[in-house]
């Protein structure tokens, strides 16, 4: 067990939130070690992106802790986790519609520039080399996901496929220790989802660590060492994809409904 | 990054907050105990007549105040605009009945029959009516192509129809105060030196009355329940079938009911009107909206309540100078520190 | 180079046009106007000078409600309290007030520290209120455009109420040059004033040039992006580390600056402030420059700044005698004169103003949002939920 060795980039730590009445997630706890591919997995109104809004402040945990690299990020505010280290893409494409491809990736490096109002107000030389910069890497990034062809065009114009893509690189452009996907491959081809899957594995490769949530069971069992099962907003189960397909509650819970 | 940290720790442990949220607490309750106090000193001096007189009056505005915050409180809760145009139908309602008056055959100084109470009603009831027809095409021309829009655009097309009408009430009667019919009995009785009008029973009963009304209908009737249920989740609505379009129809309906009444009270009791009438008033009805928490129907209510009376207060013991500058610096604070209304009714987190 | 500069020529910014045509026009208008009126064109270049305080104000709200898709409706507060700021700075009038002693700053001072004063109101204002909902700051600038006047009517002992303060410090330039363009020989005089038309219209005119310069390296910048960027999805701004409430923030207090900055200026101008001058309607004749022209786009807002300032201020002002003498030519006379609610023709028209404002705002935003001249990304955005499928090219190399 080497994985269990390393040290956690994350650890969610208790954490519930409630809706008023509605309980959506219910006292989850797991760790996501470094380096690793991580997946989150369970029916549809599991909770999964709920948890995910909890880690990035979105929506704030009512009770319970997250801890990223050491550090208590509970009720941080989203644009502190993201500078944190922490960057994530939606399940319903949320990306700037009327603004081109490259300014989308652009963009996302806001939280790693330095030039102030001054610089921008007077076009210093600080702002004019920072924004030669960002560009740069921004058509790297595009150029990385594969999508460079679209660099100007409207982010609402890209074809679907594009769209997520696109989303990977705005959140890569934040230079996250910590990628969070929503469901990076909803409403993919098998082929698309196998290219995607190569993407996610380019990603680690540069140092990233992964946490994603997929609703394909099979999709995640092919790239993710570590998976965590949620049903009802409970954690029902944790381990590898075998243990987890061989799990007597993940089958009633989850296999159990699509057979 | 260790700032951020520390911070977040603080946050949450809820110190940084809490004492903030108590010293503003404390500042609120000493600012509004010094007020009472300098009030009470001045009521005191002034004799009990004198503020008998005032909370007559002051009862009186509330109530002209709630019937027009619950057409902000209600819209907002619905569709979640600042309908700026409510106020200038509530002036719409007293221009209107002002020119409906004559026709009806109540003339100033005539004598006040069984036979004018019914002509009344029907000015009562031919006002809201316009006044309903009014908001209703506002809603169908100006805000309903907007609904997908982005949110600034329905908000400036909601300054601009606020805008229109009262250009439309400045062409009609141009730029200085309109006098309106005196057509009530001067009668009134005695209560602790101070004299009760008949004006006054009429504003009070009919503001209560229609008030009483709206909650019943809010409560028990189908289309008051559907309005509850869009005002709370509008998609959740429509899949248990509701028809959207009609129940935000019949809020701008009931709101702008309300409002051509209070249009029609406001008339009657201060006998002049004027063409922004509905920018000043609607001003500080959405400030009763906002004190009683936006989008509650009955912290609208209580909230023109005690508006009204804090204005009417003021006008009556301070300097009138400064009465709107107290009410403008009252929205600011309530909605910059208490933005969910200082009545403590919770609205629902979107 | 001439290849590279052909082949990007045709994807050009369309606004460079735009802007050349409106800097031709600032420089030869003057002197159509002196051919026109053989040598006398004073009043009209005062007019026009005006009207730059107006463009000023135009460009500064654009940064709020065309940048970052904030409504700011009390806007004329910033204007009063940039006025009110050189009032009390440059005149007299601090003798007759509880200070006891004159004060006299150089207008070039205290256009700076107005833009401050007006930027920490903004600040003051808008720092609570934009982690709310978004409309709450168009109600909460709503009361404070409501107050700010009347505070300076009320606070008599301070400001003169309602008389106002008069005879300001006539602006002098800031090297006291005096030249062919204030009607003297080249000198350098220590205390030259800016009194001729002319001077005050080449001050506006340069103010101008240098405020579009500014805000146009803000839009293209990290923080016009964020501004962008917030406008369309707050949420996912967030998410991708913008800090929308400071984005927003800086929004509303920079544009805060310009109006108090174009206040200064315009009590220079007028030697003369009074609360009476910045009402509600100013407010509103502002946002209208703004969604007339095309929220967002910095030479439209300019073009609609100055198509209703020509509207409002000649237009308007000729307007009713033009129809009186109209109505008589063609035999309806009977319309001039007053009836019952009917004012006659010549107030009917004059009364249209307010109207005809309102229904500006409404049609605009219901017909063509984007206003008559878009910038590219705005017109796409605010088509949406108006009219579903609008075809969409690909945005132009401007962006690279
Ligand atoms: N903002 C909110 N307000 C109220 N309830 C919410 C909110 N967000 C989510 N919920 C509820 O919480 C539960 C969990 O939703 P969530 O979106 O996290 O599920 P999910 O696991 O991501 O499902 P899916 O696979 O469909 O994306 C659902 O019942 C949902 O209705
Ligand atoms: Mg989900």
């Amino acid at each position: 067990m080497t994985v269990e060795a390393a040290a956690p980039i994350l650890r969610v730590d208790h954490v519930t939130k409630r809706f008023g009445g509605l309980v959506a997630v219910d006292d989850v706890t797991f760790d996501v070690k470094k380096g690793e591919i991580f997946a989150l997995i369970g029916p549809n109104g599991a909770g999964k992106t709920t948890l995910f809004n909890g880690i990035t402040g979105i929506f704030p945990p009512t009770t319970g802790r997250v801890i990223f690299q050491d550090r208590e990020i509970t009720g941080a505010k989203p644009h502190q986790v993201a500078t944190l280290g922490i960057a994530r893409t939606f399940q319903n494409i949320r990306l700037f519609e009327y603004m081109s491809a490259l300014d989308n990736v652009r963009l996302g490096q806001h939280c790693r520039m330095s030039a102030k109002l001054w610089d921008s107000l007077f076009k210093t030389p600080l702002e004019r080399r920072e924004e030669r910069r960002v560009t740069d890497r921004a058509i790297e990034l595009l150029k990385f996901v594969g999508i460079e062809r679209y660099t100007h065009t409207y982010a609402r114009n890209l074809p679907y496929g594009s769209q997520r893509r696109l989303e990977i690189a705005r959140a890569l452009a934040t230079n996250p220790a910590l990628l969070l996907l929503d469901e990076p491959a909803a409403g993919f081809t098998p082929q698309e989802k196998v290219e995607l899957m190569g993407l996610v594995h380019k990603i680690v490769d540069n140092g990233v660590t992964v946490f994603l949530i997929e609703h394909d069971m099979k999709v995640v069992m092919g790239v993710s060492r570590r998976i965590v099962v949620l049903d009802h907003g409970e954690k029902i189960a944790e381990g590898t994809p075998e243990q987890v397909r061989n799990d007597q509650r993940v089958i009633e819970a989850y296999l159990g409904k699509q057979h | 990054m260790g700032t951020i940290g520390e911070a977040v720790r603080r946050r949450r442990s809820g110190l940084r907050a809490g004492v903030a949220g108590r010293i503003l607490d404390f500042a609120l309750i000493a600012i509004i105990a010094a007020f009472l106090i300098l009030l009470g000193t001045k009521v005191v001096a002034q004799g009990g007549s004198f503020f008998v007189q005032i909370l007559t009056f002051a009862v009186a505005n509330g109530g002209i105040y709630a019937l027009i915050a619950l057409g902000y409180t209600m819209v907002y809760g619905i569709i979640e605009l600042i309908n700026f145009a409510h106020g200038d139908v509530f002036a719409f309602g007293a221009f209107l009945s002002g020119s409906l008056l004559p026709i009806f055959g109540l003339r100033e100084g005539g004598a006040f029959t069984p036979v004018s109470a019914v002509a009344l009603l029907a000015v009562f009831a031919l006002t809201m009516l316009a006044c309903a027809f009014l908001n209703i095409s506002i809603e169908r021309i100006a805000y309903r192509p907007l609904r997908h829009a982005p949110r600034l655009a329905p908000l400036i097309t909601a300054v601009g129809v606020s805008f229109f009408l009262e250009g439309a009430l400045f062409l009609w009667k141009g730029p200085s105060n309109v006098h309106y019919p005196n057509i009530l009995p001067n009668a009134g009785f005695e209560l602790f030196g101070a004299t009760i009008g008949v004006k006054d029973l009429l504003v009070i009963g009919i503001s209560l009355i229609l008030m009483f009304a709206l909650g019943l209908f809010v409560q028990r009737s189908r289309l008051g329940k559907a309005m509850r249920a869009t005002a709370q989740d509008r998609d959740a609505a429509l899949l248990m079938g509701i028809d959207i379009d009609r129940t935000i129809a019949a809020t701008f309906f009931i709101g702008a009911i309300l409002a051509g009444a209070g249009g029609t009270m406001y008339g009657l009791y201060y006998n002049t009107s004027v063409f922004d009438l509905g920018f000043s008033a609607g001003l500080v009805a959405f400030t009763a909206a906002v004190f009683g928490g936006i989008g509650n129907i009955y912290g609208a209510a209580i909230g023109g309540m005690v508006i009204g009376m804090i204005r009417t207060f003021w006008d009556g013991y301070f300097d009138s100078a400064w009465t709107d500058v107290m009410i403008f610096t009252i929205l600011i604070l309530v909605l910059i520190f208490r933005p969910t209304g200082l009545l403590g009714m919770r609205v629902p987190e979107k | 180079m001439l290849r590279q500069f052909w082949e990007r020529g045709p994807r050009r910014d369309p606004n460079t046009i735009a802007y050349v045509v409106l800097l031709v026009a600032a420089i030869f208008f003057p002197i159509l106007v002196n051919v026109i009126t053989g040598g006398n064109s004073s009043s009209i270049m005062t007019v026009a000078a005006d009207a730059g305080v107006y463009v000023l104000l135009a460009i500064g709200l654009n940064v709020v409600v065309g940048f970052a898709g904030l409504l700011d409706l009390g806007y004329a507060a910033f204007f009063a309290i940039g006025a009110y700021t050189y009032a009390f700075l440059a005149s007299d009038h601090m003798r007759v007030t509880p200070l006891g002693e004159p004060i006299h700053v150089s207008f070039w001072i205290v256009l700076v520290i107005a833009m401050f004063v007006a930027a920490s109101f903004g600040v003051i204002l808008g720092a609570p209120t934009l982690r709310l909902r978004g409309d709450y700051l168009a109600i909460v600038t709503l009361g404070f455009g409501e107050i700010v006047p009347r505070v300076f009517r009320n606070a008599a002992g301070w400001t003169s109420g309602v008389n106002g303060i008069s005879a300001l410090d006539i602006p002098s330039l800031p090297l006291w040059l005096q030249g062919p363009w204030s009607g003297d020989p080249f000198a350098v005089v220590p205390d030259f004033k800016i009194i001729s038309s002319i001077g005050y219209y080449a001050i506006m005119v340069i103010l101008v040039i240098i405020c579009v310069i500014l805000v146009r390296n803000l839009q293209r910048s990290r923080l016009g992006r964020a501004w962008m960027a917030v406008r369309e999805d707050e949420v996912a701004a967030a998410a991708m580390g913008v800090n929308t409430v400071a984005v927003k923030l800086l929004a509303f207090s920079i544009g805060a600056a310009f109006s108090g900055f174009a206040g200064t200026y315009y009590a220079g101008k007028l030697s003369l402030v009074s609360p009476e001058n910045f009402g509600f309607s100013v407010s509103i004749t502002i946002l209208v420059m703004v969604v007339l022209g095309g929220m967002g786009n910095i030479p439209g807002v300019i073009t609609g700044a100055l198509l209703v300032y020509y509207v409002i201020f000649v237009l308007l002002q000729q307007l009713p005698e033009f129809a009186v003498n109209f109505v008589t030519s063609i035999g309806l006379g009977g319309l001039v004169k007053s009836s019952g609610d009917y004012p006659g023709i010549a107030e009917f028209i004059s009364r249209l103003k307010f109207l005809v404002f309102g229904l500006i705002l409404v049609i605009v935003m219901l017909v063509r949002p984007q206003g008559l001249l878009p910038s590219r990304q705005r017109e796409q955005e605010l088509q949406k939920g108006v009219k579903e499928d609008t075809v969409i090219e690909d945005v132009n190399a401007e962006t690279t």
